[in-house]
Order: structure tokens, then C-alpha cells, then sequence
């Protein structure tokens, strides 16, 4: 068995995403967010990352999930992409998880299109599944 | 030439950089004459300026290096001492070789000065040198010894002033030469001039090199610190302690003066573009065979190095366009009165934050109608767009692909690229462009362009509670709307325009725009007038906030695509704030209203020339009154006893419908008049509202250009048109159905 890969996961909803920690270069609490009028509905906005502009990614709509409730502001998960960073906002942050690789599987088939464009697979947890998000795809196409 | 005046530039950077070397290096000589390696180097340096200089053609510049260079050879050979005197002549030697590098490259020939005298002190000097012989510097740095050299004062008289001024005298040397009577005043001025200007010689060589790539990070950490400055300012604003205010107002003073030294860093005179086009003018003039001269003004106007590059080929182009195409052959201009050789001028300056470049040319000036006929022929536009353009929309169709007005290809011009590339690669750079032509007297072509792309000035306007920076070169004016009659929004076929000093205006609404309140009809209080492809438009937003200067940052990847942005920034409070693409946002603004391109065209610029279809009719007293065809649905005629009222309104039943009915006459002021038979009426409609005009009698309809006057006071009234050769009253349409308060239904066309 190879070396485990560790993740950094947070919750959206009832779903545990993963991302993997050399991609994550830090969380932010709340953060101001500038709207950009005409974007994709999945832009949240920009936000100034210490004089760097970052596009924040509202993971709710790139996953079609219902608008966050009320309570709580969400939290922006840097990520390093090839062409500057971007921000996921995500409800909850989990913690670092270790996996072995037997526990992966690609994306099943029965996840929406959507959901499969971002994903690159799955880990088997002891309670859940940890989805692993695709930072490149994330800035592409949020 | 073009790469000999490259070489000349290096050449003199270089030697610039070794005549400093070599005054270090001599300086060093003189406390440790034996170093045979310094020597060396000092020999070496003098010997490659005096090669290029011979090579490059320069025979006073080597004649006067070969001096120094012999009397080096002397001393690396061991025959020669370097003492005081010699490293003196050196070091004058040193002064007069830069001088003239800076004739050189200020006005390309080595000056007058031969410095037979330094000359031929440096051969004396080797001829002399075993003997100790000493002699004054044959070029004296102090005013007195100056002084005594022009035989303009005595040694006794200047040493006797020196006394007197250690002794405690305030005054110069000079003046107490001049009160003395040793002297008069005009020769000390002359020759404090005279040391004035060796001393600039000695210190404008201070030269260094540094990597463009270094200079954009400290240019980019300037912008950082100007953010992190106007964060402070603004969060001091609101503080009272006095140190902190003074402090804040230091770091703001510093910043400001960091920011314009690494701005003048990166500048470059617009010269350095301009130098290779006279060579270009005459080339391409005698292969026209035409005579052109080039006058150049302003060519010290500084600019970002990146602006530099960046307008080095639109600019050649537009001067050989001038060439080709404007000026014309000698013996036509010789028939129009003009003088044989044309003139092209190219004038630069600083106005605003910006740098505008002129290029003028006294040629024929471009002939609308055959750009009319190229624009017809290339499909560009169709002959209703074309009917209702105005001269300076017409002529902004050269910068359409594919156009020219050339007659004939020509290596020169002539091949439909060009004139659209130029345009772009201006924009690109924030620029824009003006083209002004006047037939037979030439065209000019203005080009407006930041100083640097880094930093630029904005105006800062909020929209649905979000600011956005708007890019001052798009700015015109701004304007309030105070609420008064006439001071409004008004519609022309659905299309918002504003009267601004009696031109249309077409208006864009930012919210709208940008897809926010909808239903939410905001009242308009300020427009941002603006310009974009050379015609204006107002923006309406919701305040005005301030204008700033503002860092500009890329959009990431998701939003490239969005054109209404050119980027973004970062205020003073942190926030982020988007910088409006106003061409951009134009080209969407009018590709979103309606279908309707053709009635766009006609709105996006001034409306006061139209080329439409129009209805005649007589109302009451009014003789003659005009309304577009565009707004009729029908015509109809109601017999008397038709004509119902509901409330106090007149009213027909119309195709199962309650269509309301306007008497026009009435409804302009005129007195009633009692009709008793039928009743003419035009069914008309503007967006949602449809009435029916009552009218006396309708005359014609007419396909005629309607050239507005400022309208007068009447209500109702858009103004008064020459149609048919008589004067016309124009009917607001869209007033009266509102004022009839004529809706029905929402059928309309909302975008």
C-alpha cells in the first residue's frame, strides 16, 4: 500500500469535500465580497487577499445546492490554482484526513453532472464520503 | 539609419558609463601611479571610445581621444609618471570627451569646440613630461581662476577678494570683483554661466542601467503602497491625534513623490519614437513622389516605457497613411493654391493626466462620400444606417476593417489593414482616438493616452450598492438632475435619451445594465456623460462618489469573458471595486436594447439627424405637425357619434378595445375645435402606450433627413424640423400618449 494522501475537507450542506492540502493555502474567516454584475451565477464575487484580487467561488450554486441559511457566514478556502488563487466559500471547516488509496473510487455514475464535472473521485471514510474536488476545473468553469 | 542611431545610442550610453569609470579610475591612478593593471583598463577605455568614435564619423571626438590615448600609451609603458597635472589634463580631458557625447546626442554633431587648446596641452604635456614642469589646468573650475584665464581680472585682484571673503566677507567672489571695480558684472554673469554648464557636463552622465523586469516589481509595490496609503488616509479621516495626523501626512507626502520617481523612472521621451520618422517621411514620400516636410513638437513629452512600445507602430502607420493618402501630388497641391510640399506635423503634450498626440497633415482631407462608397460596397453598413449617420460617424468608418480610401493598392498603404489595428492597439492601451477632417485643408488625428497603465485616474460611481471605477479618459462631464421640467429622461422608440444642451444624448442605466432592479424604476439624479468610439453616452448611477487614483488588477479567469470590465481595484477601505470597460459596456449597452440595431445606430449617437418616414397632418391652428411613421399603427376616421367619454376623457371603441383619444390641438394649448364630422385619428403607439390623436386633417407622408432646432417652450413639442423645405412642427408622441395616460396593457417591448 502506497502513502496515504492527506486532505483538507469542509463541509457544504451535507456533503464532505476534500481538497488536498499542498493546494490549500489558507482559510479565511468572512470576508467582504465585491458582486461582478453579468458572471456566472457560481461567482459569489471578488475579495481582496492582501491587495490581491481573488474570485470567490459559491460552491452552493457550482453544486446546486439550496442558498446557505441564514445562520453563520460562510468561510473562503483559498486555493492555488496554475493561474492565481481562488476562493471556495464553504459552510464548515473539518479536518485534515489521511486516506490510503484502496479507499478511492472514481466519481459514480449517479452523481449530477454537475457534481462530476468538479470531482475527481471519492474516499471511502468509516462514516461518510469524501468527495475530492478539482481545484483546475474549479478555476475554469466555476 | 534607423539602426546607426540605435548604435549612436548605445555608443554614448556606453562610453557615458566608461568616462565615469575613468574618472574614478584616474582619481585612484593618482594615489598609486604603478598600478599597471589599472593603467590598462584606463588605457583601454579611452582607446575603444576614441575606435567608435572614428568608425561612427565622429573625427573630433577620436582626434581628442588619440591625445589622451598617446599619453596613456606613454605612461602604460613606464616611460611617463602619472603626476597631478597630467591626471588633471586627464580628468579635463574626461570633461571635454563628454561634452561632446552630449552634443552628440543632443543634436547629433559633436559641437563646435574642437579643444585644440586641451589638444594641444596633452602633446606638451608628453613632450615635457620628464621635465617637471608645472602648469595651470588648461580648464580652471573656479570662478576667480576663470576669471584671471579671460584676462578679466588680475591674479592679485582675485587673490585679494579670496582674502576678503575668508576674512569674513558675506559676498560671492564676483560680487566683490564687480564692487571693486576689478570687473563688470556682464562678464562675471557670462562666466558663472560658463562654470554653470562645465558642472552640468561633470554631473549628467549619472547613468544606470536596471532591468525593466525590476523596475515593474518596485512599480508594483508602488501601487501596493499607494493602496495601503489611501487605506490609511481613510481610516484617519475620522482620528484626532495629532501625532498620528502628521505622520499619516508624511507617509501620504512620500508616497506621492515615491510614486512620481518610479513613474519618471520607466518615462521615456516620445522623441525616441519620433526620431525614426523623418528618415520614414522621406522614403515614403519619394516613393509616392510626393514632397512632405515633418515638423515635430513636443518630442520631449515623456511616456511609460510599455506606452512607448506600444504606440511605435500605430504612429508610423498613421504618418505614412498622412503621406500616402493625405498629402497630395505636388502639382495638384500647387492647383489648389497650396504649397508644393505638404507638411506633416506631430505634437505631443502633457494635459490632464494624459498625453495627446497630434498628427496633422495639410493634404487633401478624406472624402466622406467615397468612404460612404467603400462602407457600402465592403457591406460594412446598410444604406438606412449610412442615411442616418452623421459626418463624424461616417468618418469614423475608416477605422472599420477592411476599409480604405485608397484608389490603388500601393506597397505603401492601400490594403484594408491598418487603420482598425491602429485603433485597437490605442484602445488597448486605454487610449482614444479623434479624426477630424476638413476638406481640402487635411486631417488631424488626435490621440489621447494615459501616462502609464499601472495607475490610472479614475472617477469612483455607485450602482445598486456597489462602486465601480470609471476610467477618467472616458470621462466628458457629469451632470445632475435637478428634477426641473425638461430635465428629464425622455424616450425616443423605447430608446432613453437625455437633452443635453440641445443634443440627444442616449442614455444607458448601469442597473439595468448590469441586471439589477428591475421593476425598481430608480429616478435618475446623476449621468456620467462618456465617451466611447468617438460618440458619447450617459451612464446613470446612483451617486457620484469621488475621484481617486486607482492601482489596476487582471479579473481572474471566470470573468474575462464579462466585457463590461476592464479590471478591478482596491479602494481605500479594503473593498474591492470593478473599473468599468466603457466601450465595452457601450457595444453591450446598445447590442441589449430591442432587436432593433438599425434604431441603436441612430440612438448611440446624437439623434438629431434622422433619416425616417414621417406623418404630416394639420391640428387645429397648427398648419403643419410631423410625427414619425414608426409611432403610427393606423390610421382611422370615427364618425361623431362613435366617440364616447369615460370620466372626462373622449374614448372609442376600437377592435374590441377602449382606445383613448387625445385631441392634439387641445392637448398642445390651441383652443378646442368642435368638430362635427368625422373625426380624423392616427392610431399611434410608443413602448406600452397607445392612444388615438385626434388631428384636423392629415397632409402626407414624407422619407425625409430632419434636422431638429432646439425645441421651443411648447409642451408636446419636440421642436421644429425643416421637412419638405417648410418649417414643421414635431410632435412629441411619446409626452402626449403619456400625458393621455393611454395604457393598455403590457404588451410592450420591455428589454
Amino acid at each position: 500500500m502506497s502513502e496515504g494522501r492527506r486532505f483538507c475537507t469542509f463541509r457544504l450542506d451535507d456533503l464532505l469535500l476534500g481538497m488536498e492540502v499542498a493546494k490549500v493555502q489558507e482559510v479565511l474567516r468572512h470576508h467582504n465580497v465585491t458582486r461582478v454584475p453579468l458572471a456566472q451565477p457560481s461567482v459569489a464575487g471578488l475579495i481582496n487577499l492582501r491587495g490581491q484580487i481573488v474570485t470567490a467561488v459559491n460552491l452552493r450554486r457550482t453544486f446546486a445546492l439550496p442558498a446557505r441559511p441564514e445562520r453563520g457566514s460562510p468561510l473562503n478556502v483559498i486555493v492555488r490554482t496554475e493561474s492565481g488563487a481562488i476562493s471556495l466559500l464553504v459552510d464548515e471547516i473539518g479536518d485534515v484526513v489521511e486516506v490510503g488509496d484502496e479507499a478511492f473510487e472514481p466519481p459514480p455514475e449517479t452523481l449530477s453532472d454537475s457534481e462530476r464535472t468538479f470531482i475527481t473521485g471519492v474516499y471511502k471514510l468509516e462514516h461518510e464520503l469524501l468527495l475530492v474536488l478539482d481545484s483546475e476545473a474549479m478555476r475554469r468553469a466555476a | 539609419m534607423e539602426e546607426v542611431d540605435d548604435i549612436i545610442r548605445e555608443f554614448l550610453a556606453e562610453s557615458a558609463e566608461g568616462l565615469d569609470q575613468l574618472d574614478r579610475d584616474l582619481v585612484r591612478l593618482e594615489q598609486t601611479p604603478a598600478d599597471k593593471e589599472l593603467l590598462g583598463s584606463v588605457f583601454r577605455a579611452i582607446h575603444t571610445i576614441k575606435g567608435t568614435g572614428g568608425v561612427l564619423g565622429f573625427p573630433r571626438l577620436e582626434t581628442l581621444a588619440h591625445a589622451g590615448e598617446n599619453l596613456l600609451s606613454r605612461m602604460r609603458d613606464g616611460k611617463l609618471m602619472l603626476t597631478a597635472e597630467i591626471a588633471s589634463a586627464l580628468l579635463a580631458l574626461m570633461d571635454a570627451l563628454r561634452a561632446m557625447l552630449r552634443s552628440i546626442g543632443d543634436c547629433g554633431n559633436e559641437g563646435a569646440n574642437e579643444y585644440g587648446d586641451l589638444i594641444s596641452h596633452l602633446e606638451w604635456l608628453l613632450e615635457t613630461a620628464e621635465s617637471e614642469h608645472v602648469k595651470q589646468s588648461t580648464l580652471p573650475r573656479r570662478l576667480g581662476e576663470m576669471l584671471i584665464a579671460k584676462e578679466a581680472a588680475t591674479p592679485e585682484a582675485v587673490d585679494a577678494a579670496l582674502q576678503a571673503k575668508a576674512a569674513g566677507d558675506p559676498r560671492k567672489v564676483g560680487q566683490i570683483l564687480v564692487s571693486e571695480g576689478v570687473t563688470d558684472a556682464k562678464t562675471v554673469v557670462e562666466t558663472l554661466r560658463e562654470q554653470a554648464e562645465c558642472r552640468e557636463d561633470a554631473s549628467s552622465t549619472g547613468n544606470l542601467r536596471v532591468d525593466v523586469t525590476l523596475l515593474d516589481r518596485v512599480m508594483n509595490l508602488v501601487g501596493e503602497l499607494v493602496l495601503a496609503r489611501n487605506r490609511i488616509l481613510q481610516y484617519t479621516g475620522t482620528q484626532t491625534d495629532r501625532g498620528l495626523l502628521s505622520t499619516v501626512q508624511l507617509l501620504n507626502f512620500v508616497t506621492a513623490e515615491l510614486q512620481e520617481g518610479v513613474m519618471k523612472m520607466r518615462m521615456q521621451p516620445i522623441g525616441n519614437v519620433w526620431n525614426k520618422l523623418p528618415r520614414l517621411v522621406r522614403d515614403v514620400a519619394v516613393a509616392c513622389g510626393k514632397r512632405v516636410r515633418l515638423d515635430v513638437e513636443g518630442s520631449e513629452t515623456e511616456l511609460d516605457k510599455t506606452i512607448i512600445e506600444a504606440i511605435k507602430a500605430p504612429l508610423t502607420h498613421i504618418v505614412r497613411n498622412s503621406i500616402d493618402h493625405g498629402i497630395e501630388m505636388p502639382e495638384a497641391r500647387a492647383a489648389a493654391g497650396k504649397t508644393e510640399e505638404g507638411t506633416i506635423s506631430l505634437r505631443a503634450f502633457h494635459e490632464g493626466g494624459y498625453v495627446n498626440i497630434e498628427i496633422r497633415d495639410d493634404g487633401a482631407g478624406i472624402d466622406l462620400t467615397r468612404v460612404k462608397a467603400k462602407a457600402l460596397a465592403r457591406g460594412s453598413v446598410t444604406p438606412e444606417q449610412l442615411a442616418r449617420m452623421t459626418d463624424r460617424e461616417v468618418l469614423n468608418l475608416v477605422f472599420l476593417p477592411g476599409l480604405s480610401t485608397a484608389e490603388k493598392v500601393t506597397n505603401v498603404s492601400g490594403r484594408g489593414v491598418g487603420m482598425d489595428v491602429v485603433k485597437t492597439n490605442i484602445e488597448k492601451i486605454g487610449g482614444t482616438l479623434d479624426l477630424q477632417t476638413v476638406g481640402g485643408e487635411g486631417t488631424t488625428l488626435k490621440i489621447k493616452i494615459p501616462l502609464t497603465l499601472a495607475i490610472v485616474p479614475a472617477l469612483m460611481v455607485s450602482c445598486a450598492g456597489e462602486r465601480y471605477a470609471i476610467p477618467q479618459v472616458n470621462l466628458l462631464e457629469l451632470v445632475r438632475l435637478n428634477g426641473d421640467e425638461g430635465q428629464e429622461i425622455e424616450l425616443v422608440h423605447d430608446a432613453p435619451v437625455y437633452r443635453l444642451r440641445g443634443n440627444l444624448l442616449p442614455i444607458v442605466y448601469l442597473d439595468r445594465e448590469f441586471g439589477h432592479a428591475e421593476e425598481q424604476s430608480s429616478r435618475a439624479t446623476h449621468i456620467v456623460v462618456l465617451q466611447a468610439d468617438g460618440s458619447a453616452f450617459g451612464l446613470v448611477v446612483d451617486a457620484i462618489c469621488d475621484t481617486e487614483e486607482i492601482v489596476v488588477k487582471p479579473l481572474g479567469d471566470h470573468l474575462k469573458s464579462i466585457p463590461c470590465f476592464a479590471g478591478a481595484t482596491i479602494m481605500g477601505d479594503g473593498h474591492v471595486a470593478l473599473i468599468l470597460d466603457v466601450p465595452g459596456l457601450a457595444r453591450k449597452a446598445s447590442v441589449m436594447r430591442d432587436g432593433s440595431g438599425a434604431q441603436q445606430a441612430a440612438a448611440t449617437t446624437s439623434v438629431s439627424k434622422q433619416g425616417e418616414q414621417w406623418l404630416l397632418f394639420q391640428a387645429g391652428s397648427r398648419a403643419r405637425m410631423a410625427m414619425p411613421l414608426s409611432f403610427v399603427s393606423r390610421l382611422e376616421e370615427f364618425p361623431a357619434d362613435a366617440i364616447e367619454r369615460s370620466g372626462d376623457r373622449p374614448v372609442v371603441q376600437y377592435r374590441g378595445e377602449i382606445l383613448p383619444l387625445v385631441p392634439v390641438a387641445e392637448a398642445l394649448g390651441g383652443v378646442e375645435q368642435r368638430e362635427t364630422g368625422p373625426a380624423q385619428v392616427i392610431v399611434a403607439h410608443t413602448g406600452d402606450s397607445r392612444a388615438g390623436l385626434i388631428v384636423t386633417r392629415i397632409l402626407d407622408i414624407v422619407d425625409d433627413h430632419v434636422e431638429v432646432e432646439a425645441s421651443g417652450s411648447d409642451r408636446g413639442l419636440l421642436g421644429s424640423a425643416i421637412l419638405q423645405g417648410r418649417v414643421t412642427d414635431l410632435l412629441d408622441t411619446h409626452a402626449l400618449l403619456q400625458t393621455a395616460g393611454a395604457r393598455c396593457g403590457s404588451e410592450g417591448a420591455r428589454a
